[in-house]
């Protein structure tokens, strides 16, 4: 084994070049269909930013758009200054939906962004069984998407998504179709995940508390507005004041009514 | 296939010509006239002469050659275009249109064409051979193509592949269930094709054999000729086929079809032994032991 190879085994990949990411004055959606129009939004580098927002309100096509899957339909989008064209491996997305391809083992489908970078057979499979490991999925590597369940699917997505060592890592709702349960396993296995990366990470969610749990700071797409998030991160921390309150504004700005 | 159903299957084709065999050995006439069909055992007999003879090896030999060229680039070049028009625009406007209108003609229609195009029968043949199986295939390749889920090519976009990976990675392994369906419709019309080519314009091969025989009444001959031609389209239909499966065996099965094509282990009275659940999971809370109920949960989103 090089010495190359243990840098990538080792449990904490230090980069510490998360992307700073920089809308303005945006008008998002498709042509002829605008979605969100006058965003302003910037995200910085290596922060976890949680967005919220009513259903249907475009949470989905500003990852998209992020992502460079849609262009911009007015204004700017950049990324450390330059302008985003089109997607790149340095901004990864992790999508709400399966999207593993189903012919490829759990373990080839790690390989994949790293086989698009270039990377050697062997190196590839190292890293992608060392990711595989961190998400708990040793066992299944050789296993196809449909032959486990919908949460070890997502942990392969997020395998997928980080192996690849993006300096931007943009979630739609990637735990909304999981069970409470897992869904609380996968929030704490997402933050040890990244721990370390350096990643930036936008993080789309319907769910307000994953949104607190998660978030360094939370967008409220309906209102445009973007509130810190009071740390340590802790699930107790909704009995905190500060954490309380800001978890009414969110329910708020979504239209719903605070829990009494 | 266990062996009950390969019984079975062999029973039903001997029954078949157990029924050939009596029809034509009483000479059956009722509506249908069965007084000159040969009999299974003629046929059989002349079967055998021919396969000591070396001209029915030609003839074998002349035809798989047409058919094995027609198909292949028929595979290819119905794959090629087929995923040309449902990915590009310009492709499917430049030429969607006049394959659509060529499509209806039946290959066999294009015989004059490939007299008047080719300079030999040959290659003639291998034309309306190829012409016949390219439809199915690009038609089957063009909706498998259309049909592929859309979040497969964003996921690959967004690690940074290009055209090339996208086709490679995403479009072709995940048309190809689709397009093993033309493929397998395609070579049952290319059968059709080259033996009817053969028969109106042929040097050698089965279809211009069965042709001569029938035009010297050698009705044995032309059995000998069509059961040929049956077996034939059968054993590369089953190449084709098992080939299918085997490069699309990703797909999910139901359990049913498992259960089927996997032996399961039987014992006495042909059934398979219940699976006993673990004593904790059979009564929850008892006698847990560090292991209780919890343990036989699925502990998805549990990261040690």
């Amino acid at each position: 084994m090089t010495s190359t190879d243990i840098a990538a085994a080792a449990p904490v990949e230090a980069s510490g070049s998360g992307l700073r990411l920089v809308l303005v004055d945006a008008v998002l959606g498709h042509p002829g269909a605008p979605v969100l129009d006058g965003l302003d939004l910037d995200v910085a580098p290596g922060e976890l930013l949680t967005v919220v927002g009513p259903s249907g309100c475009g949470k989905s096509t500003l990852l998209r758009t992020l992502a460079g899957l849609l262009p911009l339909l007015g204004g700017r989008l950049t990324q450390d200054g330059g302008p985003v064209e089109g997607p790149a491996a340095d901004r990864a997305l992790v999508f709400q939906e399966d999207a593993l391809l189903p012919w490829r083992s759990l373990r080839a489908n790690v390989e994949l962004p790293l086989a698009i970078r270039g990377l050697a057979r062997a190196a590839r499979r190292a890293r992608a069984d060392d990711w595989l490991a961190r998400v708990g999925l040793t066992d299944h590597a050789a296993r196809l998407p449909h032959q486990v369940s919908g949460g070890q699917r997502q942990r392969t997505q997020l395998a997928r998504a980080l192996a690849g060592r993006p300096r931007a890592v943009l979630m739609d709702e990637p735990f909304g179709a999981l069970d409470a349960r897992t869904r609380a396993g996968m929030q704490r296995l997402l933050v040890t995940a990244l721990r370390g990366t350096g990643a930036t990470v936008v993080f789309v969610t319907h769910d307000v508390d994953e949104a607190l749990f998660l978030g360094d700071r939370v967008a409220l797409l309906g209102t445009g507005r973007v509130l810190p998030v009071p740390r340590p991160r802790d699930r107790a921390a909704h009995a905190d004041p500060a954490t309380a309150a800001l978890r009414r504004e969110v329910l708020a700005s979504l239209g719903d009514r605070p829990d009494p | 296939m266990s062996a009950a159903r390969i019984a079975r299957r062999t029973g039903a084709v001997l029954g078949a010509l157990a029924v050939w065999q009596l029809l034509a050995q009483f000479r059956v006439d009722a509506w249908l006239r069965f007084s000159q069909f040969p009999t299974v055992t003629e046929t059989a007999r002349e079967f055998g002469r021919r396969l000591a003879g070396a001209a029915y090896w030609q003839d074998l030999g002349e035809s798989l050659t047409r058919i094995a060229t027609g198909f292949a680039l028929a595979a290819v070049l119905g794959v090629a275009v087929g995923t040309a028009v449902a990915r590009s625009p310009l492709a499917a406007d430049l030429v969607g249109p006049p394959l659509e209108i060529v499509r209806p003609v039946p290959a066999i229609a294009l015989v004059p064409v490939a007299i008047l195009l080719f300079p030999g029968n040959e290659q003639g043949i291998v034309f309306i051979t190829f012409a016949a199986a390219f439809f199915p295939v690009l038609v089957a390749t063009r909706h498998a193509v259309r049909a592929l889920t859309p979040v497969w090519e964003e996921a690959v976009r967004t690690m940074g592949g290009g055209r090339w990976r996208v086709l490679w990675s995403v479009v072709l392994p995940g048309a190809l269930p689709g397009i093993f369906g033309g493929l397998s419709v395609g070579l049952g019309v290319a059968w059709i094709c080259v033996i009817s080519a053969e028969m109106i314009s042929g040097e050698y091969g089965v279809g211009y054999r069965t042709w001569q025989d029938y035009t010297i009444v050698d009705y044995p001959g032309v059995f000998v000729g069509m059961a040929t031609i049956g077996l034939l389209g059968w054993a590369t239909s089953t190449a084709v086929e098992v080939l299918g499966r085997w490069v699309t065996r990703w797909l999910p099965r139901t359990a049913e079809h498992q259960a089927r094509t996997r032996r399961l282990p039987r014992t006495a009275g042909r059934r398979a032994p219940a699976r006993r659940l673990p004593r904790t999971a059979q009564v929850p809370g008892a006698d847990t032991g560090g292991r209780g109920p919890r343990a036989a949960l699925d502990t998805i989103g549990e990261p040690s």
